[in-house]
């Protein structure tokens, strides 16, 4: 319990503490506006996004990217929706049980490769982080052929065509950030804790279950968030890996522009629907993403 | 005890493994789904989700399911996007042995890649029982002839060369018509260039290659233009150099590049720039009502004629579709084929896609104004085939020139585009 | 705990159960990562130049001649701009952003929350908003931030963002930092929260102003995280795809290593030139991020 007081006493009552020094007035003014203007920055994009979708067709146009809308509708929406949503459902498919078994196997892994380390594991972590870099562009042809023959040695449709390929693909290639994640967040956790367990007699996964997972949630909440931002918004592997009956929002998003005419706020609708999912995530757990942070994950 | 530390390990791939459960919620999508059913599936494998096109392929897939009741139509249409995902993918599909039934591919060279590794079937079988070689114009059977064999039915026919113009803008700049040669076109966008409109307006980097081919044509002619993309091919010949020195000047006078052709050709129609050389897909882009189209009136508010120095040559291209080898539900395939050849289904999709059928036989009643110009011209005129849409040249040898010109655009340097493009003639492997 | 329990847990050595479960992440990787590696390098060394052939190997043929190739000069010229702007852009920021905040401001929440929701978004989504913003256009028909520059009176600023030759590269690291700017911000901030408050009030006690406290007490502090924001937005700078694909499209104008990958795998069928810039993305990527491991693996040593 003493490593939940301590994850926790890095962040909170520093914190107030720095609160109350927050400088002169002025200086303090100075930051707020530039904080501001800064944020409007940042929302330029969302603003054309915004206006534009809510114009009809033929005022959706480079030309009038600033200008309200004349004639306000909500039609695009509604058509970017009618074809978004028969792929909303394949990402959540995708995206929900994917970022959460990548976050238990980045885990396991952390905790292996840093409480309960084997001859080599730090080889074993190096040739892991590496799958981090590989160009996936460049490699689709055999991952395709791959899949597709792990699906005849099996005699299943499970690894090419569909939702559970493509979720197992997300995974592979995610393990070797989730594992950084959590070995860096286990890092900080005393060994001592550790031992005692061991002293109490508490094998590998007793240790793991009663001693790291309870402390484990700010580095769950860095991993899945990361995860789940990831295979939301992954295209690539998606168009590739699956057939139109599984295809998630992305493919349903790029196909509304099509080859020779682009309707384009239909487009910024969906693009804006289809964003929804990890915006919202961002909003709800950027605390805890933060908290995760300051905990040591994704620090190196 | 082992054993629980066997399962224990085994956790993460039962988890993996779990999930192929649980994340699969019971759709096993892709290629499952195939037998089974009463009503067999036919996936077809297009890259057309816009309007207009999207239409086109509904009206026909309409069709098909009421000449084939036993079958259903599945829709597997991957934008082409900017990243040309849909051949990608197709790519991706046909090496790993996992061919939709049908798919869409531009006829011509594009198709020989395919064709080489054996990925095709030919479709000579069916030529032959709906005497295709005579409804086909006899120029387009030649020129898709690949080894005495043909492996595709076209659906439509679009034009590539077409020189899209704003009558005002002309007017304004004293220019008496659309210019006839490439002289007269130099001219006129000099003209233009002193009133201070955009004398050529241009898109990205594939329209600048769309142009290259109409100068190419232009310059060439139809006979040593087509001579091009044969064996004895000189690509170092004064001509070409003459034809690039051409595109170097027609170059100079264009705006800044737009986005796509989209902007581009909409300069034109706002009456912002003179001309643009663009495919005939421009016509439905500006008369279509505005929701997908400028709703524009044709002649009074933009104008076409062929390219300059091409008249009398139609530079086609056109979209097929074809047989794959292994394909899981061949005879739904060939069924879908024989809807893409007959007039009904033709009729039925180039009305709504903008184009003009392959057929000869076609409704003339249903190709208005532009349309019935094309049909017109189609039938009277000499055929070239496109560059950039992959009717002569294979996918190795368009893409070498689409970097010749990009890296032109950088340098302005014609010796050594030139080289570049005998470079890519010698390297294609055609 | 009985004796017989205790009598396997003996035989068995300490690190078994660990490495096993760790092996299927194991064999995972090696088969998908390594796998891919291997396949990728055997090509590239071979002269597959088309789908159809079987290839024989070559050795570093490709490797050295791709040299020769003006569009591969440029895109490796191009990707070295992209990722000097993008990553110096993206650090400043970020860590500027988090300067601003460190000490703690009203509505922080709000900030960070609005500051790092460009992570969540796709360029899938975003492409056509910055092709819109960055339209090459200026003056009279100037649309997009070229417009937005006239009216605000700004028109020096106009410029032709990506279609500049020179520094067309810079303005495509644009959307790059404003979607990565964030996720360096709270790196920083994380950065800046973890200095204990009791060094900054001993070197205060020792008589340090505040830029000193700053410049020996806290920028020290910010290394092991500058280090590690460096490597992330490297090694995503290198493998840079999506974005320009979705604002530019495949011009050589944008080119970079990853789209003339793709060009070469999937417009010009060559395999073996496909696989050879592959190559060199994944060395270029090992050249930045294996120093850095080593590094990480001894600071841990040390501790």
């Amino acid at each position: 319990m003493t490593v939940i007081a301590k994850v926790r006493g890095t962040t909170a009552p520093q914190h107030a503490k720095v609160v109350r020094r927050g400088g002169a007035p002025v200086w303090r003014a100075v930051r707020f506006a530039l904080l501001l203007a800064f944020v409007v920055l940042f929302l330029i994009p969302v603003y054309v996004l915004l206006v534009t979708s809510f114009k009809p067709l033929t005022e959706a146009d480079p030309s009038q990217a600033w200008n309200l809308p004349r004639t306000w509708t909500t039609e695009a929406w509604q058509v970017a929706w009618e074809r978004l949503a028969p792929g909303v459902w394949n990402s959540v498919m995708l995206a929900v049980p994917g970022s959460l078994i990548s976050a238990m196997l980045g885990s396991m892994n952390g905790y292996v490769l840093s409480k309960w380390r084997f001859a080599g594991a730090d080889v074993v972590f190096t040739l892991l982080l590496f799958g981090m870099f590989i160009p996936y562009q460049g490699v689709m042809i055999p991952l395709v052929q791959l899949l597709v023959g792990l699906n005849e040695i099996t005699g299943t449709q499970l690894f090419y065509g569909g939702i559970p390929g493509l979720t197992l693909a997300h995974i592979v290639y995610g393990i070797p950030i989730c594992t950084l994640i959590f070995r860096n967040y286990y890092v900080t956790i005393p060994d001592e804790l550790i031992e005692a367990a061991r002293v109490d007699g508490a094998g590998m996964l007793r240790t793991y279950w009663s001693v790291i997972i309870p402390v484990s949630g700010p580095a769950f909440a860095v991993t899945v968030i990361w995860q789940f931002t990831s295979l939301w918004n992954d295209f690539l592997f998606a168009v590739f890996l699956t057939g139109p009956q599984s295809w998630p929002a992305t493919v349903m998003l790029n196909n509304i522009a099509g080859a020779q005419t682009v309707p384009y706020s239909q487009q910024m609708a969906a693009a804006i629907l289809a964003s929804i999912p990890t915006v919202v995530i961002y909003i709800l757990l950027g605390r805890f993403f933060m908290r995760g942070l300051m905990a040591g994950a994704l620090k190196g | 005890m082992r054993r629980r530390w066997i399962t224990a390990a085994a956790i993460g791939l039962a988890g993996m493994l779990a999930l192929a459960a649980c994340g699969g919620g019971g759709d096993s999508s892709g290629d499952g789904g195939q037998g089974g059913a009463a009503r067999k599936r036919v996936e077809v494998f297009s890259w057309w989700t816009g309007p207009g096109e999207a239409d086109g392929l509904k009206a026909m897939r309409q069709i098909f399911e009421r000449q084939n009741p036993n079958y259903t139509f599945f829709d597997a249409a991957v934008a082409g996007g900017s990243g040309d995902q849909a051949r990608a993918l197709l790519a991706s599909k046909l090496q790993a042995n996992q061919p939709p039934d049908t798919f869409q591919g531009h006829a011509g060279a594009e198709l020989q890649g395919y064709i080489k590794a054996g990925k095709l079937e030919p479709l000579d079988f069916l030529y032959d029982e709906l005497k295709l070689r005579e409804v086909f114009p006899e120029q387009l059977v030649e020129q898709i002839t690949v080894d005495d064999h043909i492996y595709s039915v076209p659906v439509n026919i679009h034009r590539s060369n077409v020189l899209w113009y704003n009558p005002g803008v002309l007017k304004e700049a004293g220019v008496s018509g659309p210019p006839k040669t490439i002289e007269e076109f130099i001219g006129a966008l000099e003209k233009v260039k002193q009133t201070g409109k955009i004398p050529l307006s241009i898109g990205s980097q594939w329209t600048q290659v769309h142009l290259l081919e109409s100068v190419l044509l232009g310059t060439l002619g139809t006979e040593r233009y087509n001579a091009l993309w044969t064996a004895s091919a000189d690509w170092s010949s004064s001509d070409i150099t003459k034809a690039l020195e051409n595109f170097k000047t027609i170059m100079s006078y264009a705006g800044t590049p737009q986005e796509d052709w989209q902007p581009a050709a909409k300069q034109v129609a706002d009456g912002e720039a003179a001309f643009n050389v663009m495919g005939d897909w421009v016509y439905g882009y500006f008369v279509n009502p505005p929701d997908g189209g400028l709703g524009k009136t044709a002649k009074q508010d933009f104008d076409w004629a062929p390219a300059p120095g091409t008249d009398g040559t139609f530079m086609w291209l056109s979209d097929s579709f074809t047989l794959p080898k292994g394909a899981p539900n061949r005879d739904g395939a060939i069924a879908w084929l024989k809807v893409a050849a007959s007039k009904e289904g033709q009729d039925a999709f180039n009305p709504l896609k903008g184009s003009i059928p392959a057929r000869k036989d076609a409704d003339k009643s249903l190709y208005k104004d532009y349309l019935a110009y094309s049909l017109e011209q189609w039938a009277s005129n000499r055929l070239a085939g496109s560059i950039q849409h992959g009717v002569v040249a294979n996918d190795a040898w368009r893409s070498a020139i689409n970097d010749a010109v990009g890296l032109f655009l950088q340098d302005q340097d014609v010796a050594k585009l030139q080289q570049a493009l005998v470079d890519a003639a010698k390297n294609s492997g055609q | 705990m009985t004796a017989k329990t205790a009598s396997v847990r003996a035989r068995m050595p300490r690190w078994l159960p660990g490495l096993l479960l760790v092996s299927p992440s194991i064999v995972a990787i090696a088969v998908f990562v390594y796998g891919m590696l291997g396949w990728n390098f055997k090509v590239a060394l071979s002269d597959q130049h088309d789908e159809v052939s079987e290839g024989s190997f070559v050795g570093l043929e490709n490797f050295i001649n791709i040299w020769q190739e003006t569009r591969w000069i440029l895109s490796v010229q191009h990707a070295i701009v992209f990722t000097v702007v993008f990553v110096g852009g993206a650090l400043v920021l970020g860590w500027f952003l988090a300067f601003l905040m460190e000490k703690g401001i009203k509505g922080e929440g709000g900030f960070r929350a609005i500051y790092l929701f460009p992570m969540a978004i796709s360029f899938i989504a975003t492409g056509v908003v910055w092709r819109w913003l960055m339209n090459s256009a200026t003056g009279e028909r100037a649309v997009g931030l070229n417009a937005l520059f006239r009216f605000l009176g700004l028109d020096f600023l106009q410029w032709q963002w990506f279609r500049d030759p020179d520094w067309g590269m810079a303005a495509m690291a644009i959307p790059a930092i404003w979607q990565m700017s964030g996720y360096v911000m709270a790196l920083f901030l994380a950065g800046f929260r973890g200095v204990p408050e009791e060094l900054r009030e001993a070197a205060r006690v020792d008589g340090c102003n505040e830029w000193q406290v700053y410049r020996w007490v806290i920028l020290p502090h910010l290394r092991p995280v500058t280090l590690a924001a460096l490597i992330i937005l490297g090694h995503i700078s290198l493998k840079v795809f999506d974005l320009i694909v979705s604002v530019s499209g495949k011009q050589i104008i944008t080119d970079v290593p990853a789209i003339f990958m793709w060009t070469a795998v999937y417009d010009a069928h060559d395999p073996a030139k496909g696989a050879t810039i592959a190559g060199y993305i994944v060395l270029s990527v090992a050249i930045f991020v294996v120093p850095y491991l080593i590094w990480n693996a001894r600071r841990e040593k040390r501790k």
